[in-house]
C-alpha cells in the first residue's frame, strides 16, 4: 500500500502537485493517467524518492519514506528511454542491484536467469543493450527492477519509446506478469486506451490535481466531471448533453430513433442532422453529421449497421443519445 | 564503359564490411551514385596525408638511416639521449594522468554545475590551444622563476616540466569528456540509485565505464602533445642534460652541433613511442566504445 498526502511541488512558477491526496491499494496495478505536464510524472517520481516534495508525506507500507533517499524505499523503477547501463551485458544489467549487494554469486545467477526468463529474455544474457529492440530493452529493464525484490514497482511512460504494435503487445504482457508476480505496481501514461487496458485503478490527474480514482469501469461510465470524460474517450454534444459516440442511434426513420426499449433507454430529444462524411476505420465505422442547430458531432456505428443502412454523405437522418454520461447526472460520491 | 561499371562495383563491395560476390547482389541505386564520389573523398584523403604526414615521416627515417641502422641505434641508445627520452615519457605519463584525473573533474564541473561566471571558465578552458607556447613558458617562468612572486620556485626542475606541460595539455581530456557527459542520461544514474547504488558506486560502476572511452582517448592525445612539446618547456625546464632536458630539447642541441642524422634517429624513436601509445590507447577506447554503441 502506498499513500501520498498533501503532495505539493512547485518548479519555480509552476504548479506541478497541488495537494494531491491518493491511497494505492497493495497488489493493484495503478495507472496514473493525465496530459503532458499533469503532474503524473512528478508524482511518480515523487514517490519514488527522485523528486523531493515542498510539502507532504509518502508512505510505503505503512512507513514514512518521505525523507528516505530512493536507494531506501524498496522500489523498482522503469523509465520511458529504457535507461539500459549500455557498457554491461543484459545479464550484468540485471544482476546490477543484486551484484552491489554482495549477495553470492550462485544466488545472484539462479535469480536473474529465473527472472530472464519471466520476460523471455533467456539466451539473450550476453548480448548488450544495444544490441536488443526497444521492447527487449524495456522487457530487461523490468527485470533489472524486478531482481532486488522491490515492494512497489514504479513505471514512468514504459511503452512511450516503443511503436504502437510492441507497445500493444507489452502491455498485455505487463498485464499477465502482473498478475503472476502480484507486486503492486503504479504506472503513468497519457494514453487513456493503455490506461483502460491495463490497469485496474485509474488515478486521472489535471494540473497537479486528481480529479478521480476509480476502476476502468466507472471512470469511462461515470466520470466525475467533463476533463475526466473527455479524457477517458472521445465524446460528443447532441442536443446540449454529452455522449459517447458509440451510444448514439442513427437512423433516417424517426420511430425506429424514437423507439425507447432495452437497446435504447429513454433519454433526451432526438436532433436530425445532415451527414457530412463516412469513414470506415475497419470493424467500425465513424458518421461525421451536422445538426439542424448547425452543431457537429461524430456517431460511432458498427459495420453490420453501417451496411445495413448504407448511409452516404448529404442525405438527412435522426439521431439520439442513448445514454448521455452529463457529468451533473452522475453520482457525486465517485468525485475526490 | 563496362570497366568504369565493374570498377564501381569493386569498389562497393570492397568497402561494404560483408562480402558479397560481385553483381549477385545489385547495390541499390543511390549506393551506386555514391560510389565515385567516394573514390574522390579516399583519393583527396590519401593524397592530403602523403604531402602532409607520410612523406615528412618517410624523410625523417631515411635521413635517420643515413649512417645505417647500427648508427641510428647508437645515437638513440647514447646515455645522453635515453635521459632525455627517459625524462620525456616520464613526465609525460606523469601530466597525461593527472589531466585524466582533472580534465574529467572539471568536465563534470563545467556539465553538471552551474554557477555564475561558468561560460568564462568553459571558454578559458581553450585559452592553452590560441596561446603561443612560448608565452606559456614566459608567464610560468616569472611566476614561479627565480623572482616568483608567490616565492615557488620550479623552473629548472621536473615540477616545472609538469606544469608546463599540464598547461599546455588542459583542453584535451575536458573536451572529449564534456560532449560524452552533456549526452549521457541522468535517468541512468537515477536507475541505479532506485536500485539502491549509491553515488560513489555508481561513479563507479555505471558513470566511469561509460565516460572511459573519452578519457582513454584524451588522455592518449594529452600524452602525445606532451611528448612533443617544445615551446612551454624551454624557458622554465632550464634544458639541464639528464635532469629536466626533454627530447625535443635534445634534438634542437643535436641539429646546433651539426649532427641531424642524430637528431633524426632520436625522432623516429619517439614518433615510435607516440604512434605506439596512441594507437593502443585508441584500441582500448574503441573496444569499450564499440559495445556501447547503438547498432540500430
Amino acid at each position: 500500500m502506498i499513500t501520498v498526502s498533501s503532495a505539493r511541488k512547485n518548479y519555480g512558477d509552476f504548479l506541478a502537485l497541488d495537494d494531491v491526496e491518493l491511497e494505492i491499494p497493495s497488489g493493484s496495478l495503478t495507472a496514473l493517467l493525465g496530459p503532458s505536464g499533469s503532474g503524473k510524472s512528478t508524482l511518480l517520481r515523487a514517490i519514488a524518492g527522485l523528486e523531493t516534495l515542498d510539502a507532504g508525506v509518502v508512505c510505503i507500507a505503512g512507513v514514512d519514506v518521505s525523507r528516505e533517499p530512493p536507494q531506501r524505499r524498496g522500489i523498482g523503477f522503469v523509465f520511458q528511454h529504457y535507461a539500459a547501463f549500455r557498457h554491461m551485458t543484459v545479464r550484468d544489467n540485471v544482476a546490477f542491484g543484486l551484484t552491489i549487494r554482495r549477495r553470492p554469486k550462485a544466488e545472484v545467477r539462479r535469480k536473474v536467469d529465473e527472472l530472464l526468463e519471466i520476460v523471455g529474455l533467456d539466451g539473450l544474457q550476453h548480448r548488450y543493450p544495444a544490441q536488443l529492440s526497444g521492447g527487449q530493452r524495456q522487457r530487461m529493464a523490468l527485470a533489472r527492477a524486478l531482481a532486488v525484490d522491490p515492494q512497489v514497482l514504479l513505471l514512468d511512460e514504459p511503452f512511450g519509446a516503443l511503436d504502437a504494435t510492441v507497445r500493444a503487445d507489452l502491455r498485455q504482457w505487463l498485464r499477465r506478469l502482473h498478475d503472476e508476480v502480484h507486486v503492486t505496481t503504479v504506472l503513468v501514461t497519457h494514453d487513456q486506451q493503455e490506461a483502460l487496458d491495463v490497469a485496474d485503478r485509474i488515478a486521472v490527474l489535471n494540473k497537479g490535481r486528481i480529479e478521480q480514482v476509480g476502476d476502468p469501469v466507472s471512470l469511462y461510465e461515470r466520470p466525475a466531471n467533463d476533463f475526466v470524460m473527455s479524457f477517458l474517450g472521445s465524446v460528443a454534444r447532441l442536443a446540449g448533453h454529452l455522449v459517447r459516440p458509440h451510444d448514439i442511434v442513427l437512423d433516417r426513420d424517426l420511430a425506429v430513433v424514437q423507439r425507447d426499449d432495452a437497446r435504447a433507454p429513454s433519454s433526451p430529444g432526438v436532433v436530425s442532422a445532415a451527414i457530412e462524411r463516412v469513414v470506415r476505420l475497419g470493424f467500425e465505422v465513424r458518421v461525421e453529421l451536422r445538426a439542424n442547430t448547425g452543431e457537429r458531432f461524430a456517431a460511432q456505428i458498427t459495420r453490420a449497421e453501417a451496411d445495413r443502412q448504407r448511409f452516404v454523405a448529404g442525405e438527412t437522418v435522426h439521431a439520439r443519445a442513448t445514454r448521455p454520461l452529463d457529468a451533473t447526472d452522475t453520482d457525486p460520491s465517485l468525485a475526490i | 564503359m563496362t570497366t568504369a561499371i565493374q570498377h564501381r562495383e569493386d569498389l562497393t563491395v570492397s568497402s561494404s564490411p560483408p562480402a558479397r560476390p560481385a553483381g549477385a547482389d545489385p547495390a541499390p541505386p543511390g549506393r551506386r551514385l555514391r560510389a565515385p564520389g567516394r573514390a574522390l573523398g579516399v583519393g583527396v584523403v590519401g593524397l592530403w596525408l602523403s604531402v602532409i604526414v607520410l612523406l615528412p615521416l618517410a624523410a625523417l627515417t631515411v635521413a635517420s638511416l643515413e649512417q645505417g641502422l647500427a648508427g641510428s641505434w647508437e645515437a638513440v641508445t647514447s646515455p645522453a639521449a635515453l635521459a632525455a627520452l627517459r625524462t620525456t615519457l616520464l613526465v609525460s605519463a606523469v601530466v597525461a594522468l593527472v589531466n585524466s584525473v582533472m580534465g574529467t573533474l572539471i568536465a563534470w564541473v563545467l556539465v553538471r554545475d552551474h554557477f555564475p561566471g561558468q561560460p568564462i571558465i568553459n571558454a578559458l578552458i581553450d585559452l592553452p590551444f590560441a596561446l603561443p607556447t612560448i608565452v606559456a613558458s614566459i608567464v610560468l617562468l616569472s611566476l614561479y622563476g627565480p623572482n616568483s612572486p608567490i616565492g615557488v620556485q620550479l623552473n629548472a626542475t621536473r615540477w616545472g616540466l609538469i606544469v608546463a606541460l599540464a598547461f599546455v595539455t588542459l583542453p584535451f581530456v575536458v573536451r572529449s569528456v564534456q560532449p560524452v557527459l552533456i549526452e549521457l542520461e541522468r535517468e541512468v544514474e537515477e536507475a541505479a540509485a532506485s536500485l539502491g547504488a549509491s553515488a560513489s558506486t555508481t561513479f563507479r560502476r555505471v558513470v566511469l565505464p561509460t565516460l572511459a572511452p573519452a578519457i582513454i582517448s584524451g588522455t592518449g592525445l594529452a600524452f602525445a602533445r606532451a611528448v612533443g612539446e617544445y615551446g612551454s618547456v624551454v624557458l622554465i625546464g632550464g634544458n639541464l642534460p639528464r635532469e629536466t632536458q626533454v627530447v625535443s630539447q635534445y634534438i634542437q642541441q643535436q641539429i646546433e652541433i651539426d649532427r641531424p642524422v642524430n637528431a633524426a634517429a632520436v625522432s623516429v624513436a619517439l614518433l615510435s613511442v607516440s604512434f605506439l601509445t596512441l594507437f593502443v590507447l585508441r584500441l582500448w577506447g574503441s573496444r569499450s566504445q564499440r559495445r556501447q554503441e547503438r547498432t540500430s
